[in-house]
């Protein structure tokens, strides 16, 4: 019992991980706190589903044009709202959630709920691991939580265009001076955490089923996720998914699984009084709370 | 005879926008109008307006006092995303005043509204020093905390929820309560504002490293604008425990978060009369559609969107702009 819940703790981190990698991407770079994200993830998957049941795509074109889509629509959500109240927290704040609200709603409102309404798993079958069974669909997610996050930490050391994510992440005057489109590249960065969220639909979603509700936990999720691990913080989302995957797993074998989203909850708490600027948010300390 | 064109308010504003000289009984109904309306409104409609409507003009004057307590929280730089934990916190212990303890409504309602704004300042005590978003996001998820923690201790009549409250005494009663406590905070918080002690508070939302050195200690400060605002959320969630007799997880739902939100923004954030304004809008519109059921909080969603980016002083700043710029024809002399 104890190496299951170790192996699902490892698995459900890496799903967290996943989960989060898009929100701290677009704030770390834009400083756009993107509220609708759970609305995007939520938007993808019933776009695949779409056009996997309704058009009867194949999968992969479907899963592709999803993606591309919900990417088009973070690009678009930037263009004609975020840009105009740029620079003005509480606007943007208030316009993503706005945004989030308004097409999980619509979707709860067109009634997408039941267990049809899912994604399939790519390899259905299963491994056992000393006695614990353990399916393909998660080890899939582990190894892309790996390649996502070593991918995106290659792409913003060594490409230029990652290399001018950093720089409007780190200064935007500065980078405006060197000739970098800050508008252009927040828009991308916006965008990039969309298809994030889209992908991590398009892992995680198969495991359960797609409904408006799912929206807000990921959201949570995310928030959680990224507020322990520091805002902003590419190791700091790795370390604070490990934390919160372990704890809620843990919690589930040897408590009860009410308590799971508590002890998440619960953990955001008692890291912003202790540490309130997260386990690894060092970058912009002052900036961000006094 | 020649004419031209004068504002109305050129003799009155003799100073400063804010300096009047009156001298006429005209005068003094220009500025006195705008501020008889909603007045005169609140107390006045519900003895016109049949029971239904009756219902909805007391929802419309709880959503406002949410929408105060918001923009209150707002004015001091404490970006809430989760009024439903005022509302929550005053609901649960002004039930369970009443329902275990067996406290008569006029008793519990104050105590809940004292007990709940403590509760809620003291859930929010640690994250006093974080930041615009960080500080949305912690009120963003605190209310859903709550809502799970009932259902996973199953205290307070978990899902169940606690029924068979006492009602206030009498409808009119009831009305005249939450309109006169309405009335009371929107124009008693907007003197507040425009005290020195609201300079702080704004001085706070608009750069608190310059107020930390000007010597104030900006914490204080946004405890007691804290306390102010849950103590006007847990009024309104104890208030409604008794008109509905009953309370349960709902009283955590989203809806307690989003609409005094979306009054805000589309009435005018700064000036709690846009907040009233924005909630007399919203919530008569809400039953006006409330055939279309789940849709309207999609509607809401885009209400907040396009206000934001279309207009983002909101109508009450736009309205009173406009006010100011009547023009009367006089002779030239």
């Amino acid at each position: 019992m104890f190496l299951g819940t170790v192996i699902y703790g490892l698995l459900n981190s890496a799903i967290l991980a996943v989960v989060a990698i898009g929100f701290n991407l677009t704030f770390g770079i834009s400083g756009v706190a993107n509220f609708a994200y759970g609305a995007m993830y939520i938007l993808s998957a019933y776009l695949s589903w779409m056009l996997l049941n309704l058009l009867e795509l194949p999968y992969w074109l479907s899963v592709c044009i999803s993606l591309l889509v919900t990417m088009g629509a973070g690009a678009l959500m930037y263009r004609f709202v975020l840009l105009r109240v740029r620079g003005q927290a509480l606007s943007e704040v208030i316009a993503t959630f706005g945004i989030g609200l308004a097409i999980l709603e619509l979707f709860h409102y067109l009634g997408f709920v039941g267990f049809e309404y899912t994604l399939p798993v790519l390899i259905d079958e299963s491994l056992m691991i000393g006695d614990t069974m353990v399916d393909f669909q998660r080890l899939l997610i582990a190894a892309a939580a790996a390649l996502l996050v070593a991918g995106l930490w290659a792409f913003t050391h060594y490409t230029r265009l990652g290399l001018a994510f950093r720089g409007i992440a780190q200064d935007e005057r500065t980078a405006l001076t060197l000739g970098i489109d800050s508008d252009r590249i927040a828009m991308l960065s916006v965008s990039l955490g969309c298809g994030l969220a889209a992908l991590a639909a398009t892992l995680v979603i198969p495991l359960g089923s797609i409904s408006p509700g799912e929206g807000y936990e990921v959201l949570i999720k995310a928030l959680a996720v990224c507020i322990i691990g520091g805002l902003g913080s590419p190791g700091g989302v790795i370390v604070a998914s490990f934390i919160i995957g372990f704890a809620e797993r843990f919690t589930d074998t040897y408590l009860s699984s009410h308590w799971t989203m508590i002890v998440s909850l619960a953990a955001i708490l008692v890291v912003l009084v202790v540490k309130p600027s997260g386990l690894f948010g060092r970058q912009k300390e002052l900036e961000e709370r006094i | 005879m020649e004419r031209r064109r004068e504002r109305i308010d050129r003799g009155i504003k003799v100073r400063a926008g804010d300096v009047f000289a009156l001298c006429s009984w005209r005068e003094m109904l220009y500025l006195v109008a705008p501020r008889l309306i909603p007045i005169l409104g609140f107390l006045l409609l519900p003895l016109i307006l049949d029971t239904y409507w009756q219902k909805v003009l007391l929802s419309v004057a709880v959503f406002a006092l949410l929408a105060i307590s918001w923009d209150i929280l707002a004015q001091s730089g404490m970006i809430s995303l989760g009024q439903a934990l005022f509302f929550g916190l005053g609901a649960y212990c002004s039930g369970i005043l009443n329902h275990s303890f067996g406290w008569h409504p006029l008793l519990a309602l104050p105590a809940a509204t004292l007990l709940g704004g403590l509760i809620g300042t003291i859930c929010l005590l640690p994250v006093l020093r974080l930041r615009g978003v960080y500080f949305s996001m912690v009120t963003l998820i605190i209310p859903l905390m709550l809502v799970r923690i009932v259902e996973a201790t199953k205290v307070f009549g978990g899902t169940e929820g606690l029924s068979g409250i006492d009602p206030l005494p009498s409808k009119w009663l009831e009305l005249y309560l939450i309109v006169g406590v309405l009335l009371a905070a929107l124009f008693g918080f907007r003197r507040m504002l425009d005290s020195d002690y609201g300079l702080v508070l704004k001085a706070i939302k608009d750069n608190d490293r310059s107020v930390i050195n000007a010597g104030i200690n900006i914490y204080w400060f946004k405890i007691q604008a804290l306390f102010i605002a849950s103590c006007i959320g847990a009024l309104c969630g104890a208030f409604m425990t008794h008109v509905y007799m009953f309370v349960g997880m709902p009283v955590f739902a989203l809806d307690y978060s989003i609409l005094p939100i979306a009054a805000a923004v589309v009435g005018g954030p700064g000036t709690l009369a846009g907040a009233t304004l924005g909630a007399a809008i919203l919530v008569p519109l809400s039953e006006a559609l409330r055939g279309i059921g789940g849709l309207r909080i999609v509607f809401y969603g885009c209400f907040l969107v396009v206000f934001i980016v279309a207009l983002p002083e909101g109508i009450f700043h736009y309205v009173q702009r406009k006010y100011h710029q009547f023009e009367r024809w006089v002779e030239v002399e």
